[in-house]
Protein backbone atom coordinates (compact mmCIF):
# COMPACT_ATOMS: atom_id res chain seq x y z
CA UNK A 1 0.00 0.00 0.00
CA UNK A 2 1.36 3.22 -0.82
CA UNK A 3 2.20 5.86 1.75
CA UNK A 4 -0.01 8.54 -0.50
CA UNK A 5 -3.09 7.25 0.86
CA UNK A 6 -4.32 5.84 -2.70
CA UNK A 7 -3.56 2.80 -5.00
CA UNK A 8 0.34 1.81 -5.60
CA UNK A 9 1.43 2.92 -9.01
CA UNK A 10 4.28 1.89 -10.83
CA UNK A 11 7.24 4.32 -10.59
CA UNK A 12 10.53 3.46 -11.79
CA UNK A 13 14.17 4.85 -9.92
CA UNK A 14 17.25 4.11 -12.07
CA UNK A 15 20.12 5.78 -9.55
CA UNK A 16 23.54 5.60 -10.12
CA UNK A 17 25.47 3.48 -8.11
CA UNK A 18 27.97 6.38 -6.88
CA UNK A 19 25.59 8.93 -5.17
CA UNK A 20 21.92 8.30 -5.51
CA UNK A 21 21.84 4.41 -4.75
CA UNK A 22 23.85 5.63 -1.30
CA UNK A 23 21.77 8.69 -0.84
CA UNK A 24 18.58 6.10 -0.88
CA UNK A 25 20.54 3.96 1.16
CA UNK A 26 21.56 6.33 3.79
CA UNK A 27 17.86 7.35 3.72
CA UNK A 28 16.95 3.89 4.55
CA UNK A 29 19.59 3.31 7.60
CA UNK A 30 18.32 6.54 8.54
CA UNK A 31 14.97 5.49 8.82
CA UNK A 32 13.11 8.17 7.18
CA UNK A 33 9.95 7.16 6.07
CA UNK A 34 8.88 7.06 2.04
CA UNK A 35 6.65 6.12 -0.27
CA UNK A 36 6.99 2.52 -1.70
CA UNK A 37 5.50 3.06 -5.02
CA UNK A 38 9.31 3.56 -6.32
CA UNK A 39 11.39 0.64 -7.58
CA UNK A 40 14.70 1.21 -7.95
CA UNK A 41 17.17 -0.02 -10.70
CA UNK A 42 20.89 0.36 -9.85
CA UNK A 43 23.07 1.73 -12.62
CA UNK A 44 26.48 2.24 -12.48
CA UNK A 45 26.27 6.09 -13.98
CA UNK A 46 23.58 8.59 -14.73
CA UNK A 47 25.47 8.49 -18.33
CA UNK A 48 24.52 4.63 -18.40
CA UNK A 49 20.68 5.72 -18.20
CA UNK A 50 19.68 5.42 -22.25
CA UNK A 51 16.98 7.88 -22.56
CA UNK A 52 14.96 4.84 -24.38
CA UNK A 53 15.36 3.05 -20.81
CA UNK A 54 12.74 5.75 -19.92
CA UNK A 55 10.56 5.41 -23.06
CA UNK A 56 10.81 1.44 -22.43
CA UNK A 57 9.58 1.73 -19.05
CA UNK A 58 6.59 4.00 -19.82
CA UNK A 59 5.42 2.48 -22.87
CA UNK A 60 5.31 -0.82 -21.07
CA UNK A 61 3.65 0.01 -17.84
CA UNK A 62 5.31 2.53 -15.44
CA UNK A 63 3.41 5.41 -14.61
CA UNK A 64 6.41 7.60 -13.71
CA UNK A 65 9.94 7.29 -14.09
CA UNK A 66 13.16 9.07 -11.90
CA UNK A 67 16.06 9.78 -12.80
CA UNK A 68 18.69 10.43 -9.92
CA UNK A 69 22.62 10.92 -10.65
CA UNK A 70 25.67 12.64 -9.03
CA UNK A 71 25.74 16.37 -8.68
CA UNK A 72 27.37 18.01 -11.56
CA UNK A 73 30.76 17.95 -10.87
CA UNK A 74 30.57 15.08 -8.61
CA UNK A 75 30.26 12.25 -11.03
CA UNK A 76 32.39 9.43 -9.94
CA UNK A 77 33.26 9.16 -13.99
CA UNK A 78 34.12 12.77 -13.95
CA UNK A 79 31.82 13.53 -16.94
CA UNK A 80 28.65 11.11 -17.53
CA UNK A 81 26.60 12.95 -15.71
CA UNK A 82 27.26 16.24 -18.12
CA UNK A 83 26.02 13.71 -21.33
CA UNK A 84 22.96 12.63 -19.24
CA UNK A 85 21.73 15.98 -17.97
CA UNK A 86 21.84 17.17 -22.20
CA UNK A 87 20.25 13.90 -23.03
CA UNK A 88 17.42 13.71 -20.10
CA UNK A 89 16.70 17.21 -20.76
CA UNK A 90 16.04 16.23 -24.46
CA UNK A 91 13.90 13.66 -23.31
CA UNK A 92 11.62 15.35 -21.20
CA UNK A 93 10.49 17.86 -24.22
CA UNK A 94 10.18 15.11 -26.23
CA UNK A 95 7.85 13.04 -24.56
CA UNK A 96 6.14 16.19 -23.41
CA UNK A 97 5.83 16.72 -26.88
CA UNK A 98 4.24 12.84 -27.84
CA UNK A 99 1.56 14.10 -25.34
CA UNK A 100 3.29 12.21 -21.79
CA UNK A 101 2.88 14.66 -19.22
CA UNK A 102 6.29 15.98 -18.41
CA UNK A 103 5.54 15.36 -15.00
CA UNK A 104 5.61 11.98 -15.38
CA UNK A 105 9.40 12.16 -15.36
CA UNK A 106 12.08 13.81 -13.45
CA UNK A 107 15.59 13.80 -13.35
CA UNK A 108 17.67 15.24 -10.04
CA UNK A 109 21.14 14.74 -8.81
CA UNK A 110 21.17 13.31 -5.05
CA UNK A 111 24.40 12.55 -3.48
CA UNK A 112 25.25 9.35 -0.79
CA UNK A 113 24.97 11.89 2.14
CA UNK A 114 21.59 13.22 1.33
CA UNK A 115 19.72 10.85 2.95
CA UNK A 116 16.99 13.35 3.71
CA UNK A 117 16.82 15.20 0.45
CA UNK A 118 16.37 11.34 -1.39
CA UNK A 119 12.97 10.64 0.98
CA UNK A 120 12.18 14.58 0.00
CA UNK A 121 12.83 13.79 -3.77
CA UNK A 122 11.08 10.76 -3.49
CA UNK A 123 8.02 11.78 -1.78
CA UNK A 124 7.27 14.55 -3.45
CA UNK A 125 7.69 12.44 -7.17
CA UNK A 126 4.96 10.13 -5.83
CA UNK A 127 2.89 12.24 -4.97
CA UNK A 128 3.49 14.60 -8.36
CA UNK A 129 2.45 10.92 -10.30
CA UNK A 130 -0.10 9.96 -8.14
CA UNK A 131 -1.59 13.21 -8.59
CA UNK A 132 -1.55 12.51 -12.54
CA UNK A 133 -3.29 9.11 -11.84
CA UNK A 134 -2.60 6.05 -13.90
CA UNK A 135 -0.67 6.40 -17.05
CA UNK A 136 -2.00 2.82 -19.10
CA UNK A 137 -5.34 1.88 -18.67
CA UNK A 138 -4.88 -1.65 -16.73
CA UNK A 139 -7.41 -4.21 -16.33
CA UNK A 140 -7.76 -3.96 -12.33
CA UNK A 141 -7.09 -7.11 -10.50
CA UNK A 142 -9.62 -8.15 -7.54
CA UNK A 143 -7.14 -8.37 -4.99
CA UNK B 1 20.78 24.85 -63.95
CA UNK B 2 20.33 22.29 -67.25
CA UNK B 3 21.50 18.76 -67.09
CA UNK B 4 24.10 19.47 -70.10
CA UNK B 5 26.21 21.56 -67.64
CA UNK B 6 25.76 18.97 -64.89
CA UNK B 7 26.85 15.86 -67.99
CA UNK B 8 30.05 18.62 -68.32
CA UNK B 9 31.18 17.85 -64.92
CA UNK B 10 30.33 14.42 -64.49
CA UNK B 11 32.56 13.78 -67.93
CA UNK B 12 35.17 15.80 -65.73
CA UNK B 13 35.68 14.55 -62.84
CA UNK B 14 34.76 10.80 -63.43
CA UNK B 15 38.38 9.96 -64.52
CA UNK B 16 39.44 10.83 -60.87
CA UNK B 17 36.79 8.77 -58.82
CA UNK B 18 35.82 5.14 -58.64
CA UNK B 19 31.95 6.17 -59.61
CA UNK B 20 29.90 8.89 -59.68
CA UNK B 21 27.05 8.63 -58.06
CA UNK B 22 23.41 10.47 -59.74
CA UNK B 23 19.82 10.18 -60.85
CA UNK B 24 18.69 8.62 -63.95
CA UNK B 25 15.31 7.57 -65.32
CA UNK B 26 13.17 4.60 -63.51
CA UNK B 27 10.89 2.55 -64.65
CA UNK B 28 8.37 5.09 -66.25
CA UNK B 29 8.66 8.87 -66.58
CA UNK B 30 7.68 10.14 -62.88
CA UNK B 31 10.18 7.72 -60.94
CA UNK B 32 13.82 8.84 -60.57
CA UNK B 33 15.85 6.50 -59.59
CA UNK B 34 19.71 6.45 -57.82
CA UNK B 35 22.70 5.72 -61.04
CA UNK B 36 25.88 4.59 -60.36
CA UNK B 37 28.23 5.76 -63.61
CA UNK B 38 31.58 4.49 -64.16
CA UNK B 39 31.97 5.47 -67.77
CA UNK B 40 31.84 8.31 -70.37
CA UNK B 41 28.94 6.39 -71.78
CA UNK B 42 26.75 6.66 -68.41
CA UNK B 43 27.29 10.06 -68.04
CA UNK B 44 24.78 10.37 -71.09
CA UNK B 45 21.85 8.42 -69.03
CA UNK B 46 22.31 10.84 -66.21
CA UNK B 47 19.50 13.57 -65.77
CA UNK B 48 18.53 16.19 -63.17
CA UNK B 49 15.39 17.98 -62.75
CA UNK B 50 12.54 18.46 -59.50
CA UNK B 51 12.12 14.54 -59.87
CA UNK B 52 15.59 13.85 -58.36
CA UNK B 53 14.66 13.19 -54.89
CA UNK B 54 16.57 11.18 -53.74
CA UNK B 55 19.28 12.11 -51.37
CA UNK B 56 22.60 10.15 -52.67
CA UNK B 57 25.01 11.35 -50.03
CA UNK B 58 23.35 8.47 -47.90
CA UNK B 59 25.64 5.70 -50.17
CA UNK B 60 28.77 7.61 -48.75
CA UNK B 61 29.18 6.06 -45.36
CA UNK B 62 29.45 2.34 -46.90
CA UNK B 63 31.94 3.21 -49.96
CA UNK B 64 35.76 2.94 -50.07
CA UNK B 65 36.77 3.86 -53.26
CA UNK B 66 36.71 7.60 -54.11
CA UNK B 67 33.51 8.56 -54.94
CA UNK B 68 31.15 11.58 -56.60
CA UNK B 69 28.09 12.41 -55.60
CA UNK B 70 25.77 14.99 -56.80
CA UNK B 71 23.62 16.61 -54.15
CA UNK B 72 21.30 18.89 -53.58
CA UNK B 73 21.44 21.83 -51.28
CA UNK B 74 19.10 19.50 -48.46
CA UNK B 75 21.40 16.23 -49.45
CA UNK B 76 24.64 18.33 -48.43
CA UNK B 77 23.58 18.57 -45.40
CA UNK B 78 23.91 15.03 -44.62
CA UNK B 79 27.23 15.16 -46.01
CA UNK B 80 27.89 18.02 -43.82
CA UNK B 81 26.75 15.73 -40.74
CA UNK B 82 29.01 13.04 -41.63
CA UNK B 83 32.21 14.98 -41.32
CA UNK B 84 31.16 16.20 -38.16
CA UNK B 85 31.24 12.71 -37.23
CA UNK B 86 33.87 11.74 -38.69
CA UNK B 87 32.10 8.88 -41.28
CA UNK B 88 33.44 9.87 -44.35
CA UNK B 89 36.83 11.06 -45.32
CA UNK B 90 36.26 14.38 -47.13
CA UNK B 91 39.50 14.16 -49.06
CA UNK B 92 38.05 10.80 -50.78
CA UNK B 93 34.21 12.40 -51.40
CA UNK B 94 33.88 14.81 -54.67
CA UNK B 95 30.89 16.85 -54.58
CA UNK B 96 28.86 18.03 -57.27
CA UNK B 97 26.64 20.73 -56.12
CA UNK B 98 22.84 21.72 -57.79
CA UNK B 99 21.28 24.94 -56.47
CA UNK B 100 17.81 23.49 -56.41
CA UNK B 101 15.08 25.52 -56.26
CA UNK B 102 12.71 22.51 -54.88
CA UNK B 103 11.91 19.06 -56.26
CA UNK B 104 8.83 17.52 -56.32
CA UNK B 105 6.99 14.67 -53.96
CA UNK B 106 6.19 11.64 -56.19
CA UNK B 107 3.22 10.95 -54.47
CA UNK B 108 1.39 14.13 -54.35
CA UNK B 109 1.66 13.93 -57.95
CA UNK B 110 0.48 10.63 -58.00
CA UNK B 111 -2.79 11.35 -55.53
CA UNK B 112 -3.22 14.61 -57.52
CA UNK B 113 -3.75 11.79 -61.03
CA UNK B 114 -5.88 9.72 -59.25
CA UNK B 115 -2.55 7.27 -59.72
CA UNK B 116 -3.22 6.48 -62.63
CA UNK B 117 -0.24 5.31 -64.79
CA UNK B 118 1.97 8.06 -66.27
CA UNK B 119 2.72 8.28 -69.76
CA UNK B 120 5.28 11.65 -69.81
CA UNK B 121 6.27 14.31 -67.58
CA UNK B 122 7.10 17.28 -68.90
CA UNK B 123 8.12 20.52 -66.76
CA UNK B 124 7.97 24.53 -67.78
CA UNK B 125 8.80 27.01 -66.07
CA UNK B 126 8.07 26.00 -61.90
CA UNK B 127 5.36 23.62 -63.70
CA UNK B 128 5.14 20.07 -64.48
CA UNK B 129 2.77 18.69 -67.06
CA UNK B 130 1.83 14.89 -66.16
CA UNK B 131 0.09 13.14 -69.13
CA UNK B 132 -2.08 10.09 -68.43
CA UNK B 133 -4.33 8.02 -70.47
CA UNK B 134 -6.92 10.34 -69.13
CA UNK B 135 -5.67 13.35 -70.43
CA UNK B 136 -3.05 16.16 -69.60
CA UNK B 137 -2.85 17.72 -66.02
CA UNK B 138 -0.19 20.83 -64.96
CA UNK B 139 0.86 21.41 -61.60
CA UNK B 140 2.33 24.04 -59.68
CA UNK B 141 5.83 22.39 -58.56
CA UNK B 142 5.21 24.74 -55.40
CA UNK B 143 1.98 22.61 -54.99
CA UNK B 144 3.56 19.29 -54.94
CA UNK B 145 6.57 19.91 -53.15
CA UNK B 146 7.46 17.89 -49.99
CA UNK B 147 7.21 19.85 -46.79
CA UNK B 148 10.67 20.44 -46.48
CA UNK B 149 11.00 22.05 -49.34
CA UNK B 150 8.36 24.91 -47.97
CA UNK B 151 10.79 25.77 -45.28
CA UNK B 152 14.08 24.91 -47.07
CA UNK B 153 17.05 27.36 -45.77
CA UNK B 154 19.37 25.89 -48.17
CA UNK B 155 18.81 25.80 -51.77
CA UNK B 156 22.62 26.02 -52.55
CA UNK B 157 24.73 23.26 -50.87
CA UNK B 158 27.00 23.98 -48.11
CA UNK B 159 29.70 22.30 -48.98
CA UNK B 160 30.43 21.27 -52.92
CA UNK B 161 33.68 20.73 -55.19
CA UNK B 162 32.00 21.51 -58.52
CA UNK B 163 28.48 23.66 -58.80
CA UNK B 164 26.22 23.13 -61.31
CA UNK B 165 24.51 26.52 -62.03
CA UNK B 166 24.82 29.79 -60.11
CA UNK B 167 24.49 29.70 -56.06
CA UNK B 168 20.91 30.64 -55.37
CA UNK B 169 19.76 32.31 -51.58
CA UNK B 170 16.85 31.09 -49.78
CA UNK B 171 13.77 33.27 -49.73
CA UNK B 172 11.94 31.66 -47.22
CA UNK B 173 11.96 33.01 -43.68
CA UNK B 174 14.18 31.25 -40.69
CA UNK B 175 11.72 31.63 -38.50
CA UNK B 176 9.34 29.73 -40.77
CA UNK B 177 11.24 26.04 -40.35
CA UNK B 178 9.63 25.07 -36.68
CA UNK B 179 6.45 27.00 -37.03
CA UNK B 180 4.51 23.57 -37.89
CA UNK B 181 6.17 21.80 -34.58
CA UNK B 182 5.16 25.09 -32.83
CA UNK B 183 1.44 24.89 -34.17
CA UNK B 184 1.20 21.14 -33.43
CA UNK B 185 2.33 22.04 -29.90
CA UNK B 186 -0.73 23.79 -29.11
CA UNK B 187 -3.01 21.24 -29.21
CA UNK B 188 -3.73 19.52 -25.69
CA UNK B 189 -1.52 16.85 -24.39
CA UNK B 190 -4.44 14.32 -24.52
CA UNK B 191 -4.71 15.58 -28.35
CA UNK B 192 -1.15 14.94 -29.05
CA UNK B 193 -0.90 11.41 -27.61
CA UNK B 194 -3.85 9.92 -29.79
CA UNK B 195 -2.63 11.61 -32.91
CA UNK B 196 0.71 9.77 -32.13
CA UNK B 197 -0.85 7.10 -31.33
CA UNK B 198 -3.08 6.64 -34.27
CA UNK B 199 0.04 7.59 -36.51
CA UNK B 200 2.32 4.93 -35.39
CA UNK B 201 -0.65 2.36 -34.94
CA UNK B 202 -0.82 2.60 -38.69
CA UNK B 203 3.18 1.55 -38.78
CA UNK B 204 3.73 -1.98 -40.88
CA UNK B 205 7.24 -1.94 -39.54
CA UNK B 206 8.83 -2.19 -42.68
CA UNK B 207 11.80 -0.28 -41.44
CA UNK B 208 12.10 1.82 -44.66
CA UNK B 209 12.35 4.92 -42.78
CA UNK B 210 15.75 3.48 -41.04
CA UNK B 211 16.73 1.88 -44.30
CA UNK B 212 16.52 5.26 -46.27
CA UNK B 213 17.50 7.83 -43.54
CA UNK B 214 21.52 8.89 -43.81
CA UNK B 215 21.83 9.16 -40.02
CA UNK B 216 21.24 5.65 -39.82
CA UNK B 217 24.29 4.52 -39.85
CA UNK B 218 24.29 1.33 -37.81
CA UNK B 219 22.04 -0.62 -40.48
CA UNK B 220 22.22 -4.45 -39.82
CA UNK B 221 23.39 -3.78 -36.13
CA UNK B 222 20.52 -1.70 -35.39
CA UNK B 223 18.85 -2.09 -32.04
CA UNK B 224 15.13 -2.51 -33.62
CA UNK B 225 16.36 -5.57 -34.82
CA UNK B 226 18.90 -7.25 -32.72
CA UNK B 227 17.93 -10.38 -30.32
CA UNK B 228 20.17 -9.22 -27.81
CA UNK B 229 19.72 -6.73 -26.45
CA UNK B 230 16.16 -7.58 -26.99
CA UNK B 231 14.91 -4.11 -27.50
CA UNK B 232 11.88 -4.92 -29.68
CA UNK B 233 9.51 -7.76 -30.10
CA UNK B 234 7.59 -9.01 -33.28
CA UNK B 235 4.75 -8.64 -31.11
CA UNK B 236 2.71 -6.24 -32.75
CA UNK B 237 1.14 -3.80 -31.10
CA UNK B 238 1.30 0.08 -30.82
CA UNK B 239 3.47 -0.07 -27.86
CA UNK B 240 6.33 -2.01 -30.29
CA UNK B 241 5.64 0.45 -32.87
CA UNK B 242 5.91 3.60 -30.71
CA UNK B 243 9.12 2.28 -29.57
CA UNK B 244 10.43 1.72 -32.65
CA UNK B 245 9.94 5.44 -33.95
CA UNK B 246 11.44 6.32 -30.00
CA UNK B 247 14.69 4.46 -31.27
CA UNK B 248 14.46 6.50 -34.35
CA UNK B 249 14.28 9.59 -33.06
CA UNK B 250 16.41 9.50 -29.68
CA UNK B 251 19.20 7.87 -32.14
CA UNK B 252 18.78 10.62 -34.23
CA UNK B 253 18.88 13.34 -31.44
CA UNK B 254 21.03 16.66 -32.82
CA UNK B 255 21.79 14.81 -35.73
CA UNK B 256 18.39 14.94 -38.25
CA UNK B 257 19.53 16.79 -41.05
CA UNK B 258 15.59 17.01 -41.87
CA UNK B 259 16.20 15.72 -45.89
CA UNK B 260 12.64 13.89 -45.39
CA UNK B 261 13.53 10.82 -47.05
CA UNK B 262 12.00 9.05 -43.68
CA UNK B 263 8.67 10.33 -44.39
CA UNK B 264 9.23 10.21 -48.22
CA UNK B 265 10.06 6.30 -48.40
CA UNK B 266 6.83 5.29 -46.17
CA UNK B 267 4.19 3.34 -47.50
CA UNK B 268 1.75 4.29 -44.73
CA UNK B 269 2.33 8.23 -44.96
CA UNK B 270 2.97 8.07 -41.72
CA UNK B 271 4.78 11.87 -40.20
CA UNK B 272 7.76 10.06 -39.29
CA UNK B 273 10.10 12.86 -39.09
CA UNK B 274 8.19 15.19 -36.71
CA UNK B 275 9.33 13.63 -33.43
CA UNK B 276 12.76 14.68 -34.83
CA UNK B 277 12.49 18.00 -36.16
CA UNK B 278 10.84 18.82 -32.68
CA UNK B 279 13.95 17.55 -31.19
CA UNK B 280 15.78 19.39 -33.43
CA UNK B 281 14.12 22.90 -32.38
CA UNK B 282 15.07 21.61 -28.91
CA UNK B 283 18.49 21.36 -29.91
CA UNK B 284 18.33 25.09 -31.83
CA UNK B 285 16.89 26.84 -28.23
CA UNK B 286 19.43 24.37 -26.29
CA UNK B 287 22.66 24.52 -27.92
CA UNK B 288 22.19 26.84 -30.37
CA UNK B 289 23.01 23.74 -33.09
CA UNK B 290 21.57 23.45 -36.37
CA UNK B 291 22.22 19.79 -37.59
CA UNK B 292 24.30 19.96 -40.97
CA UNK B 293 25.41 23.23 -41.30
CA UNK B 294 28.68 23.80 -39.91
CA UNK B 295 31.65 21.12 -40.43
CA UNK B 296 33.49 22.38 -37.75
CA UNK B 297 30.63 21.76 -34.61
CA UNK B 298 30.06 19.13 -32.59
CA UNK B 299 26.79 17.35 -31.97
CA UNK B 300 24.74 18.71 -28.80
CA UNK B 301 24.93 14.93 -27.58
CA UNK B 302 28.41 13.99 -28.20
CA UNK B 303 29.70 16.93 -25.87
CA UNK B 304 28.65 18.67 -22.94
CA UNK B 305 29.67 21.82 -21.07
CA UNK B 306 29.54 22.25 -17.32
CA UNK B 307 27.78 24.84 -17.00
CA UNK B 308 24.35 24.75 -19.16
CA UNK B 309 22.81 27.80 -19.84
CA UNK B 310 19.95 26.83 -20.69
CA UNK B 311 19.09 24.10 -18.44
CA UNK B 312 18.01 24.86 -16.01
CA UNK B 313 17.05 22.08 -12.65
CA UNK B 314 13.54 21.02 -12.47
CA UNK B 315 12.02 21.27 -9.28
CA UNK B 316 9.46 19.36 -8.16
Amino acid sequence: MSDVGTKELRIVGFLCNWCSYGGADTAGVGRFKQPTDLRIIRVPCSGRVDPLFVVRALLTGADGVLVSGCHPRDCHYSEGNYYARRRLEMLRRLLQFMGIDEKRFHYTWVSASEGQKWQQVVTDFTKQVHELGPLHDKKEKAD
Amino acid sequence: MSTEKLKEIILKVLPDVDTVIGWQEGFDKIHITPFFMKSPEDAEKAVWNSLCVQNLAAYLPSLKKKTAVIVKGCDSRTIVQYMQEGLIDRSNVVIIGIPCTGVVSVKKVLKAVDYQPIEDVKFSDEKIIIKTSKGEKTLAIADVCPDKCKTCQYPTPIVYDHLAGDPIESTKPAESVYEDIKEFEKKSLEERRDYFKNEFDKCIRCYACRNACPMCVCQDSCIAETRDPHWITQKLSSEEKMMFHMIHAVHLAGRCVECGECERVCPMDIPVAKLKKKINSEMKELFDYVPGVNPEDKPPMYTFNVEEAKIKEHKL
